[in-house]
């Protein structure tokens, strides 16, 4: 009876904090339609709902009811696994998300090592989406975002060390903590640019969203998927863009911290601080999708291991030695 | 601690049937996958004896790099030709001898340091230095792989970078005759050396030098 009551509470926490996530990503999508939609001067999604705000459950409704249709030389368990993979480790890596000092599901002290390994293993969605759809297109999708993923990921490695050196834990909460008195944005400002650009390649943006890139690889490795299976992988990788901003904010915006430390600013709750941030890094996100071109394969790779790795591993240094130097490596 | 008993004997079963799984499956993508499960049920085994950071470190790196590129290699395999020629054919046979020698030293390697840690634990002193210590499991880790053991630790990172460097001059090859496109020049392009306004005359046309 003690371990039932355990594991309901547990559950119940779970479900507080995914339903949340669920409904935000369905926001998220229509809000990134209407931002892209009011840059091209268009109107976006506006008819389904107050200013088009149920358009997304629209949308997952119509998912919900198309055939899902498996192709017949596919490989179809790896087929059928690879959107769930794809969603659950979008989903499961917000269990060490802060939302407070003391809101977080799992305050587990490796929480940013826990982020990093979780978001490394996203490609693993893609790249078995890409191979078990068993046609041209999605493979060669999925060996592009593979490519892509892995060398994004060790300076997004890179710029972690970089904020872990003047925090002195990889506790999330204190990394919140120690920004206390200055966001870690200021001082470590070009890795703040390399981390934002670094997040758009990782979970496929436009401008490096080569792995579905339409004109060249139709849709890339969701190619073959239809109905529910295609929504999961679309819900999967807006829950990864989510995760990516909530990842900046809590490294470089100070999370759950109010910007200003006076009276009237403290008393709103954390969650909502973080969620602000969230979005604020989100429409930047969406805004980049609207302006900028995409990339050529070539370039994407150039600018991740000759500009972007070179640059934070200097960074590191300067770093290390900018708090060597003066005494203010954290030490506990 | 029953809890812990089910959770360690369910990542322990998914181990072992995974890795008897890595070999046993005829598709080699099916292995790597069975792999990549492998790697993940054996860092959460590390997680529940308290290594923490091993744990996540074997995620991100066996499973988040090593396995995606085992699986890019793999992926690009012909498997149907494969099939044909090592399960089907009797060619495997030779390879049996060089497997069975390289397993048993590997079970004599395992049954020494199991037997020692079973007779002689003193050697090991496992327990007393993580029961002395209060800190944390990366703390721990990090005073210990950056005082005692730094130059250890500096000369496996150094043979690591020669690895690569090794890798990477074994395999390049300048090929000549290839055109290449110099960024700094397509970034410095002036309007000027691009555009040029031309005044053309009907019938006449235009001479363009190139």
């Amino acid at each position: 009876m003690e371990y039932l009551s355990i594991v309901f509470q547990e559950v119940y926490k779970i479900l507080f904090l995914l339903v949340p996530v669920l409904v935000s990503v369905a926001m998220i999508v229509w809000l990134d339609r209407r931002v892209w939609a009011f840059v091209q001067k268009r109107q976006g999604p506006n008819v389904v709902g107050p200013f088009g705000l149920l358009q997304s459950l629209a949308d997952a409704l119509k998912y919900i009811f198309k055939e899902i249709i498996i192709p017949s030389s596919s490989n179809k368990v790896i087929f059928i696994l690879a959107p769930i993979v794809t969603m659950t480790l979008a989903l499961i890596a917000w269990a060490v998300i802060p939302f407070s000092a003391t809101q977080v599901l799992a305050d587990i002290n490796v929480g940013i090592l826990y982020l990093f390994a979780v978001s490394s293993l996203g490609v693993y969605g893609i790249i078995m989406g890409g191979w078990a759809s068993n046609s041209k297109y999605p493979f060669l999708g999925a060996i592009r975002s593979a490519a892509q993923m892995v060398s994004y990921e060790v300076s997004i490695g890179v710029i972690i060390i970089n904020v872990l050196l003047c925090v002195g834990s990889l506790n999330l909460n204190d990394i919140v903590i120690a920004q206390q008195n200055m966001w870690f944005v200021i001082p470590l400002f070009p890795m703040f640019v390399i981390f934002f650009i670094s997040a758009l390649a990782e979970t496929n943006r436009p401008p490096f969203d080569l792995p579905e890139a339409e004109a060249e690889l139709v849709a890339g490795y969701q190619t073959e998927y239809s109905g529910m299976m295609y929504a999961m992988f679309w819900l999967g990788e807006y829950a990864n863009i989510l995760l990516m901003c909530a990842m900046g904010a809590i490294l470089f915006l100070g999370g759950w911290m109010s910007p200003i430390d006076i009276y009237p600013f403290t008393l709103v709750p954390g969650a909502i601080w973080l969620i602000l941030k969230i979005l604020l890094l989100f429409i930047l996100f969406a805004l980049v999708k609207a302006i900028v071109p995409r990339y050529r394969y070539d370039q994407l790779m150039r600018l991740g291991w000759k500009v972007f790795l070179p640059l934070s591993l200097i960074w590191v240094v300067l770093t290390s030695s900018y708090l060597f130097y003066f005494n203010l490596l954290p030490v506990n | 601690m029953i809890a812990h008993a089910i959770f360690f004997y369910t990542f322990s079963i998914i181990a072992v049937v995974s890795a008897i799984m890595v070999t046993a499956s005829k598709n080699t993508v099916h292995s790597v996958f069975f792999l990549i499960l492998d790697f993940i049920s054996i860092s959460c085994l590390f997680i529940m004896i308290g290594a923490e950071f091993l744990g996540m470190i074997m995620l991100i790196v066996y499973v988040g790099a090593v396995a995606v590129l085992f699986l890019f290699v793999v992926m690009m395999l012909n498997v149907a030709q494969q099939k044909n020629q090592w399960f089907a054919g009797q060619q495997s046979s030779k390879h049996i001898p060089v497997g069975l020698i390289i397993s048993t030293l590997i079970f004599v390697e395992v049954i020494i340091v199991i037997g020692g840690w079973k007779y002689k634990p003193e050697i090991f002193d496992i327990n007393n230095s993580i029961a002395q210590t209060s800190i944390s499991n990366t703390h721990s880790l990090g005073q210990i792989l950056y005082t005692d053991y730094i130059h250890v630790f500096q000369i496996s990172g150094m043979i690591l970078l020669v690895a690569m460097v090794g890798a990477i001059v074994l395999t390049f090859r300048q090929r000549s005759g290839v055109k290449r496109q110099s960024y700094i020049k397509q970034i410095s392009r002036e309007r000027a050396e691009g555009v040029e306004v031309l005044e053309v005359q009907s019938n006449k046309g235009v001479k363009i030098d190139d």
